[in-house]
């Protein structure tokens, strides 16, 4: 196991190369500098800041000074936001980021699968249908859509919960947390429900049906270990959408995250935050795919015996 | 089992419903304990008024540092700042300011003549990158030391006495008082600066809340990007018995429908915008909130006067004379602006352009004609450059559709994201774009002086020795009877050389609780929390 993480490890490093690199070649390419404005700036400004952030030099300099100092562990100053480092601004956003993402998986998970698992029980009834219908439409709307309608029936005309915020008003985390949820919910709903049918179709659970067991006790202790198997294997991927999918929502529900300094750095040339972002992002879902599978190698044994003897 | 699974079921739609409840509301709390919730369009690039450029920035350093004058969010009159008075020469190229006795650092320290002395070096210092540092190269060798030729012992700022600071210009200056209500002229507490790096080092932490110093009637003590500006009483403040609120927080919300939602759902006490399709709504159902209030600011378009055909006066007049820009401001971007027919927007105080852009499309039509293009024929194919907004693409569509039906031409659209826009128009690389310029004093000057030959805001490549002539004399004019008539010569000449077309004055439409008291909106969109108050 310990060699797998090694291996994985090594691996994410060219990757977070690569990476750095594209990104780089792309930002630079595109038109516009971070110092232009609407409102001329005099040549020598331009120059004053130039120098400053050392944008004279050969772009093969910049990079590999760049991706020195990243190994280091400082992601340079921000050029929009000048006081602060791309270190501090992710240090910043990334708890609001985490902890929404964090939120929407566990609702994710507890909704998903109990209406997957409960139709997997009856399964081809009403009561299959129609939780699976309902993931059908979560898959289907997008969360510029879900969040607003949230926001009109919750926040305005019900008035239950804040309609934006982070962290100031109790309650204010719940329809963001939902919002960016659903979509995960819906997926884990029908994957959950595949994997339940599958395993209690085993001649296993027959036996344990045959012996006499309840019903609760078959589900939570024998089927639901190897049903969750194929929910455990999307968990990564699910991870890394909800992460760069926080965007939109920490847009629609005005929450401090990660994501709005990203998406402007973008428009505002912000050369060192789309770097680090996008390094930041890429190591983020990398980690988030290691762990899952980790924990997916953990949970099947007959992976475990593969990896084993593979030495 | 039934039982179990339904005690399941309830606990979790409990779970699923925990905090719900009637949600509590931040104008309620604020009323109550005298803190004003603001949203502030963008989050800040930083608090520095020498390095920061922007609306959002300067919304905030208004709460944190005081000029030597002030303005009066009424009238905009210019009001004694840390200046209590000042004397003006006869020539009126001297300036005498008084700093208050009383005026002191939000650290206790003593706000003197010397602070301004550093404070404006540091500005005029070319490794900052100060984008403003030309505003007061109105002080005499001000230009000269920025270009590194003199010391700046030789800079017309002096500290005489401890309170009392003289400033020798170059030529009278008439708009000089309002410069220094302009961020750009405020004072900075430069010992605090220097602590956390060289005076010409931008960004460094010294305008972070636990290290900064300022002399305005608040103080930050929180700030965290993308969430809030926090700011509290400065009780140093020279008139801190008189400041009735406690706290104010700015929200950065860069969304007109976010920010309109939560102050519906009472998490605001002002909006920054409004969206468009509001504005009805709030004018007819619920106009106590609703500020409308015209903004000193104009949206044009420009033409690149070095191309063909655009070099030919004739084709540019029959562009400007065939659009009707009251249509554009009633049917296209409907938010109470006001068509313009000049460059500079009607000043409340004093000056309105006497020249108009005539909407004539049969003269129009005659001007094209006399270009070599009957009725559009053999018109090449332009093109209108816009950056990204659905208001600029529908202005743009309008004029495109009233091009073509007044002159016959057809003109294309090009989009362009913001910087790429910017880009292009610096290299000249376009026929005809979008602009828009926002006065940053109440005066002419401050939009005439962008089409003057070689200025970088210009982007026309229009050049009139006339034109340049009337914005110089008006430099050096003090009679404000005689400098407006130049002005009006001025705007005259933008008018018949049409290498811009004005398309409407600005607008500003946004909500305001009813708990908000002494808040003043104004042309200059200049706002002054010393006297607002928060009431239920």
């Amino acid at each position: 196991m310990l060699k797998f993480i090694f291996q994985r490890v090594l691996q994410a490093i060219p990757v977070l190369f690569i990476v750095a690199l594209v990104t780089f070649i792309m930002i630079r390419s595109a038109p516009g500098g971070p110092f232009d404005e609407d409102r001329n700036v005099p040549p020598e400004v331009i120059k004053a800041l130039n120098d400053r952030y050392h944008l004279g030099d050969p772009l093969w300099k910049q990079f590999f000074d760049y991706v020195s100092n990243v190994i280091q562990g400082d992601l340079g100053p921000s050029f929009k936001y000048p006081s602060h480092t791309v270190n501090d601004l992710i240090a910043a956003g990334l708890p609001a980021t985490l902890e929404l993402s964090f939120y929407a998986l566990i609702f994710a998970l507890i909704t998903g699968l109990a209406a997957g698992v409960f139709a997997s029980l009856r399964s081809n009834t009403m009561q299959d249908y129609l939780p699976m219908s309902a993931a059908m439409i979560g898959i289907c709307m997008p969360t510029f859509v879900l969040g607003p309608i949230l926001l009109l029936v919750f926040g305005i005309w019900l008035g239950w919960l804040p309609v934006a915020g982070w962290g100031q008003i109790p309650g204010d985390k719940v329809l963001p947390s939902i919002t960016l949820g659903s979509v995960y919910a819906a997926y884990i709903a029908r994957i959950s429900r595949g994997g339940m049918l599958d395993i209690l179709s085993q001649d296993y659970i027959r036996t344990a049906h045959a012996k006499g067991l309840s019903t609760t006790r078959i589900v939570f202790v024998h089927a639901l270990r190897g049903g969750i198997i194929p929910v455990i294997s999307f968990l990564g991927p699910a991870i890394a959408g909800l992460l760069a999918g926080s965007f939109v929502v920490e847009s629609i529900f005005q929450i401090p995250g990660l994501g709005r300094f990203y998406v402007t750095a973008a428009f505002n040339r912000d050369y060192t935050m789309i770097l680090g972002c996008t390094i930041f992002f890429a190591f983020l879902i990398i980690l988030c795919n290691l762990l899952a599978d980790v924990l997916l190698v953990w949970l099947n044994p007959k992976l475990r015996q593969e990896l084993d003897s593979r030495g | 089992m039934h039982k179990i699974r339904w005690i399941t079921y309830c606990i979790f739609a409990l779970g699923l419903l925990s905090g719900c409840g009637k949600s509590q509301k931040l104008v309620d709390i604020g009323n109550e304990k005298q803190i004003l919730y603001v949203a502030n369009g963008d989050e800040i690039s930083d608090l520095d008024p020498q390095t920061t450029t922007g609306m959002p920035e300067w919304r905030i350093q208004r709460a944190l540092f005081e000029g030597l004058v002030s303005r009066d969010p009424q009238t905009l009159e210019v009001v004694p700042g840390v200046a209590e008075r000042w004397e003006v020469s006869d020539d009126g190229k001297k300036y005498k300011f008084y700093i208050r006795a009383n005026a002191k650092w939000s650290n206790g320290d003593d706000l003197t003549a010397d602070d301004f002395v550093r404070s404006w070096k540091r500005s005029f210092l070319p490794g900052l990158g100060n984008q403003y540092a030309s505003s007061l190269f109105v002080i005499k060798n001000a230009e000269a030391f920025y270009e590194g030729k003199i010391g700046f012992d030789e800079v017309g700022v002096k500290a005489v006495e401890p309170k009392i600071l003289d400033v020798e210009l170059i030529a009278p200056t008439p708009y000089f008082l309002q410069l220094l209500s302009h961020h750009s002229a405020f004072v900075l507490h430069t010992p605090t600066i220097e602590r956390f790096g060289a005076l010409d080092e931008r960004g460094t932490k010294w305008t972070r809340p636990e290290n900064f110093v300022g002399n305005g009637p608040f103080v930050p003590y929180e700030w965290i990007p993308t969430k809030h500006i926090a700011l509290k009483r400065n009780p140093y403040y020279w008139d801190a018995a008189n400041i009735k609120l406690n706290e104010i927080r700015f929200f950065p919300i860069q969304k007109s429908t976010v920010e309109e939602r939560m102050f519906r759902a009472g998490q605001l006490h002002m909006t920054y915008y409004l969206p468009r399709d509001k504005l009805e709504y709030y004018k007819t159902k619920n106009s106590d909130v609703l500020r409308s209030f015209p903004n000193f600011a104009t949206y044009f378009y420009r033409f690149n006067t070095t191309i063909k055909p655009l070099n030919d006066l004739r084709v540019r007049k029959a562009l400007a004379y065939s659009i009707n820009r009251q249509q554009i401001v009633e049917y296209v971007t409907k938010f109470g602006q006001k068509p313009a027919y000049a460059l500079t927007p009607p000043d409340p105080n004093s000056y309105v352009p006497e020249a108009k852009m005539p909407y004539d499309p049969e003269l129009a039509r005659n001007l094209l004609a006399e270009a070599g293009f009957p009725e559009g024929k053999g018109f090449p194919k332009l093109t209108i450059a816009f950056n990204t907004t659905d208001e600029h693409r529908n202005i743009a569509v309008a004029i495109q559709q009233m091009w073509k039906k007044e002159l016959g031409i057809d003109i294309g659209l090009e989009n362009m994201e913001w910087k790429v826009f910017l880009d292009r128009e610096r290299q000249m690389a376009y026929e005809i774009d979008r602009a828009s310029w926002v006065g940053d004093y109440l005066d002419p000057f401050t939009f005439l002086e962008m089409f003057t030959t070689g200025n970088g805001n210009n982007k026309t490549g229009f050049s009139n020795q006339d034109y340049d002539e009337l914005m110089r004399a008006s430099a050096l004019e003090t009679n404000v009877e005689q400098r407006m008539a130049l002005f009006q010569r001025a705007d005259k000449i933008l008018v018949e050389e049409v290498p811009i077309m004005p398309l409407y004055t600005y607008h500003w439409n946004r909500l305001v609780s009813t708990s908000v008291k002494n808040w003043h909106d104004n042309t200059m969109d200049y706002y002054s929390y010393n006297r607002v108050y928060l009431e239920k």
